[in-house]
């Protein structure tokens, strides 16, 4: 499945490998904060209306 | 109605709700076929060999890194000159994702230039100028981490992205000003002559087209949430004198 990369496999997967997971980490934590902070602010503003 | 109207907090908060889970699909999709056409169906570079798949994350995150850079800067002046919040808001909210393109774009140079160049770092113009970048944007984060009245905050910071710009300028446009480095010249350029070979070139193109998506639906997600922290920061100002009474 993995074409092959001859010697560089190294290099061009450790670029893949990383990128990637850099680019996974920001989407999640981006998308976790931001449903914290909706959750925490509906709560300050029903308690504030309740 | 006028264009500002639509950086007014509330109407940003309704326009933006429907667009960011497209945005993200979108931006997903791009990436996903971009990347895997890149990586499994391109044949190696007769010079680079198979070094060359490396360019589907270097280029459209250093065009990233630079244009987030740009875009904070209008983000920025728009701040300085009419005060509108969701734009000092959406600066902040660019930031990290810069951060990351930068990173990312840093990452992946090194580990194509020490097989290509026999070295994973030189201080070349170009290099050195997205190294001194990805420096102004950390600086830029925590700025604003440290100053607690936001409008204070966003003014100094402002200032602190229109000096960063020269860095910004810098990097894009080193390998013209100084012929001097390791660093080739542009990849893409309007000149079919200039750019690299069409069986490279367009899963590149998809590519880019998949990291200005996922920054625009990052960028606009971010600043959503910027908005409520700043709502929820005044509604508990406004509220902790009561408590004190009671």
């Amino acid at each position: 499945m993995i074409p092959d990369l001859g010697k560089y496999a190294g290099p061009v997967l450790s670029a893949y490998g990383v990128a990637i997971v850099l680019l996974v980490g920001l989407v999640v934590v981006s998308i976790w904060r931001a449903r914290k902070v909706k959750a925490a602010l509906e709560w300050i503003e029903g308690k504030r209306n309740g | 109605m006028s264009i500002w109207e639509y950086a007014n907090p509330k109407k940003f908060m309704g326009w933006t709700a429907p667009l960011v889970p497209w945005l993200f699909g979108l931006a997903g999709a791009c990436l996903i076929v971009g990347l895997v056409w890149g990586f499994f169906l391109t044949p190696d570079d007769y010079k680079q060999g198979s070094t060359v798949k490396i360019i589907y994350l270097h280029v459209p995150s250093a065009l990233m890194a630079i244009n987030a850079w740009f875009m904070m800067l209008i983000a920025s002046l728009i701040w300085l000159v009419r005060r509108h919040h969701v734009s000092a808001l959406a600066a902040k909210a660019a930031a990290p994702v810069g951060v990351v393109m930068t990173l990312i774009a840093l990452f992946t140079g090194a580990v194509w230039g020490q097989p290509m160049w026999g070295t994973w770092w030189a201080w070349d113009p170009r290099l050195t100028s997205f190294l001194i970048l990805f420096l102004f944007y950390l600086g830029y984060i925590a700025l604003w981490a440290a100053i607690e009245d936001p409008d204070t905050a966003a003014d100094l910071t402002s200032v602190l992205c229109i000096v960063g710009s020269v860095f910004a300028v810098l990097s894009r446009y080193a390998v013209n000003f100084w012929n001097q480095g390791l660093h080739q010249g542009a990849s893409l350029s309007m000149d079919k002559a200039d750019h690299v070979a069409n069986v490279f070139y367009i899963p590149l193109l998809v590519c880019i087209a998949g990291f200005v998506l996922l920054f625009i639906a990052l960028v606009l997600l971010r600043t959503r949430t910027e908005i409520r922290v700043r709502r929820m920061s005044a509604l508990i100002a406004r509220t902790r004198p009561t408590e004190v009474t009671t």
